[in-house]
């Protein structure tokens, strides 16, 4: 059984790399297309704007810095949004009080830099905090409800209205913003030319440290968060899990264990981008249901219970947001709920969703 | 799916009326509700206009809106978190078009031309909403809705040339036709309880009408009924239509009551208290979101007091909220009505009638 499974994700990834090559073969002229898009889009991006093209879009440093905010909140949106579509995948538990599992990491957080001073040792805190809620929820309550999935939401719904009242009741319904710490304050320079002067001199883009820093790390969890299930032994309990879990039990692996372990890293994952949100902008009431909203277009566009469908989603959800605000002020939810709704039309199950 | 399918047993008293003919015993059967109406009725004689807006008027608003749920829930297996989204639709539209303290974004149209248009585009609204999320099922369907209602919510804060952002509308006022203002708390009170009694008898009616029959069919076994040649979708986006059509007349009464409305009209919070009501009343009969609605309106209303008399914190009414909703949803998954009917088989069965 375990040489099949072993055997697995190298065949994958070799008929993959062929369909890719076959895709080129058989779609010449879209392939064209896209590579002529991802060359202009990455002009854009790098050389300075001609004349014309600014009075039509604008500065250029405008966009970049929508661009920018719009990759780098895509990273924040794929660490919230990664733990549920985890959670979903493996358990069908829609978990609506994930929302609250981020605002209480991003709370925890902040108590913690707070006590220690420590902003790396915040995450530690938040992500066992969460987790220890996570692993609470599951075993107490979906436990005993498994199979039932619509009582479970339900369930994780009261949960969020209480969880939600509580924090209110700790931490006051006022915005709190966690400080940077100071490695990471203030911007570093880009080599991004954003516009030349009259002098000939060049003008390069400055942007915030740590927002890159953490749209780094966002990058290392979600390449490590793959590789942990492409290659190793409990990715592929986790991924026969998805895809069977009464199958996955009947052979003797412990679901339950699994079920509790992965409830917790999605949870604690939350928690970790709860001290992210609250760096980048604040914490507040309501800052909760913003994030459970987020989480539920990101995974609904990128395709239920995928990890690389959730990164996609984040980008474009992230992105369009960013843009929209910059270029469509009154219009751009609608922005990222058009999206939704096209891709709802076009593929139900999500860009890189299975039914 | 628990929660529907505590409804596969007849809905209470299905078929009785064909079946008894006797004047007499249809209303021994039915004393209950026909009670609660004639005291509905005469209500106004005995109560103060606080009881009359604030506990009366919203229980029957919230429990409409709810009812378009439970009847998409109960029904159609279904969960929507839409409908107070279409209610609000409903209500921004009947401000846009109708009269408000806004001349600039208000179109200030007679309420005759305003009312049926908001209808007619919370309809359409609420339409689109069912054919986007009639293709999927269960979880997914509350997962979409919820996305939709949560867009518009942060659409009505953030648009400034339809919706007024923050600030929303005010002072717009009840219509005043036929010598009466509307607005005043009887005439309101008498307006709330005909169109909550005609959508409680529409979807009793409907329940049982052959279309109705069909999407209950289609909430237990959809392949089944696509076999025998039902169109499950179009079922399924009609039901959300007429859904929509009592979660539309609920919300322009909602704004004929209030006087106003804004985002926090339905915001995230509203939009899961409205699921509550629904849940909490069980999702099994019609009259479930009624009262679901009066024991949400009677805690928010009289909770802090409570709670700060037992010595607790008055703010952490929510906090009840959520646990009370908890409870039920573990503990009773059919809800009060659910409650009730366990209650009234165990004492018919105890008298050696049979309960149901």
């Amino acid at each position: 059984m375990t040489t099949i499974f072993d055997n697995e994700p190298r065949t994958e990834a070799a008929t993959r790399g062929d369909a890719f090559g076959r895709w080129i073969g058989s779609h010449p002229v879209w392939a064209l297309v896209i590579a002529v898009a991802v060359i202009f889009a990455l002009w854009l991006v790098l050389a300075p704007w001609p004349a014309g093209l600014e009075q039509v879009f604008g500065k250029k440093l405008i966009f970049i810095n929508a661009l920018f905010n719009g990759i780098t909140l895509g990273g924040l949106y794929f660490l919230v949004a990664t733990g549920f579509t985890l959670i979903f995948g493996l358990m069908r538990n829609v978990n609506l009080a994930h929302g609250s599992l981020y605002l209480f990491g991003g709370y925890m957080g902040y108590e913690a830099t707070q006590w220690t001073g420590s902003w790396l040792f915040s995450y530690v805190i938040a992500f066992l905090s969460c987790a220890v809620v996570g692993i609470a929820m599951q075993f107490f309550i979906f436990r005993r409800m498994e199979g039932q999935d619509l009582r479970q939401t339900l369930v994780t719904l009261g949960l969020s209205i209480v969880f939600s009242d509580l924090m209110v009741w700790v931490w006051g319904g006022n915005a709190i913003q966690i400080d940077t710490p100071d490695y990471l304050d203030g911007p570093v320079v880009t080599p991004i030319v954003v516009a030349v002067r009259s002098s000939g001199e060049t003008v390069f883009l400055y942007y915030p440290a740590v927002r890159l820093v953490i749209f780094a790390a966002a990058v290392v969890i979600g390449v490590g968060m793959w590789l942990a299930l492409n290659r190793t032994r409990v990715g592929v309990m986790i991924r026969a899990g998805v895809d069977d879990r009464d199958m996955l039990s009947v052979l003797g692996y412990r679901v339950q264990l699994l079920f509790v372990a992965v409830f917790a890293f999605g949870a604690g994952l939350a928690g970790m981008a709860g001290i992210v949100g609250g760096t980048f902008q604040s914490l507040s009431l309501g800052e909760d249901s913003h994030f459970l909203l987020a989480s539920l277009v990101v995974v609904i566009v990128g395709g239920m219970g995928s990890i690389p469908g959730a990164a996609i989603g984040a980008l474009i959800i992230g992105l369009s947001e960013q843009i929209g605000t910059v270029y469509f002020q009154n219009y751009s939810t609608v922005l990222s709920f058009l999206i939704m709704v096209i891709v709802l039309a076009l593929r139900p199950q999500g860009l890189l969703g299975r039914r | 799916m628990a929660l529907a399918e505590t409804t596969r047993q007849a809905p209470l008293g299905v078929g009785e009326a064909q079946r008894g003919g006797e004047f007499g015993r249809w209303v021994s059967r039915h004393a209950a509700i026909l009670l609660l109406g004639v005291f509905m009725v005469i209500f106004p004689a005995i109560a103060n206009d606080f009881f009359l807006r604030q506990i009366a008027g919203w229980t029957m608003i919230l429990g409409m809106i709810a009812l378009s749920l439970m009847f998409l829930g109960g029904y159609g297996g279904m969960v929507s978190l839409a409908q107070m989204t279409v209610a609000g639709v409903a209500g921004y539209m009947i401000a846009v078009l109708g009269v408000s303290s806004l001349p600039k974004v208000s179109f200030f149209w007679p309420w005759w031309v305003a009312a049926p248009l908001a209808i007619a585009i919370a309809v359409a609204f609420g339409t689109l909403a069912g054919a986007l999320s009639a293709r999927t099922e269960g979880i997914y369907t509350i997962m979409i809705t919820l996305a939709l209602a949560t867009s518009f919510f942060y659409l009505t804060l953030q648009n400034w040339p339809i919706f007024n952002g923050f600030n929303g509308f005010t002072t717009i006022p009840a219509p005043h036709f036929f010598g009466v203002h509307w607005g005043d708390p009887v005439p309101l009170y008498y307006m709330i309880l005909f169109f909550a009694a005609l959508s409680y008898a529409a979807v009793l009616y409907v329940s049982r009408s052959p279309f109705g029959l069909a999407l209950q069919g289609v909430r237990d076994n959809p392949r089944r009924m696509e076999a025998i040649g039902y169109n499950v979708t179009a079922h399924r986006i009609a039901a959300y239509a007429f859904a929509a059509f009592i979660a539309a007349i609920g919300g322009i009464l909602l704004v004929w009551q209030n006087n106003q409305i804004s985002p926090f009209s339905v915001d995230v919070g509203v939009v899961i208290n409205l699921l509550i009501i629904a849940v909490v009343g069980g999702l099994g009969h019609p009259i479930g979101p009624f009262i679901g609605a009066f024991i949400y309106v009677i805690l928010r209303t009289f909770a802090l007091d409570a709670l700060v008399a037992v010595g607790l914190d008055g703010r952490r009414f929510q906090t009840l909220i959520g646990l009370g909703f908890l409870i039920i949803v573990l503990f009773s998954p059919d809800g009060v009505v659910g409650l009730w009917r366990r209650w009234a088989s165990r004492v018919g069965a105890s008298d050696g009638r049979s309960g149901r």
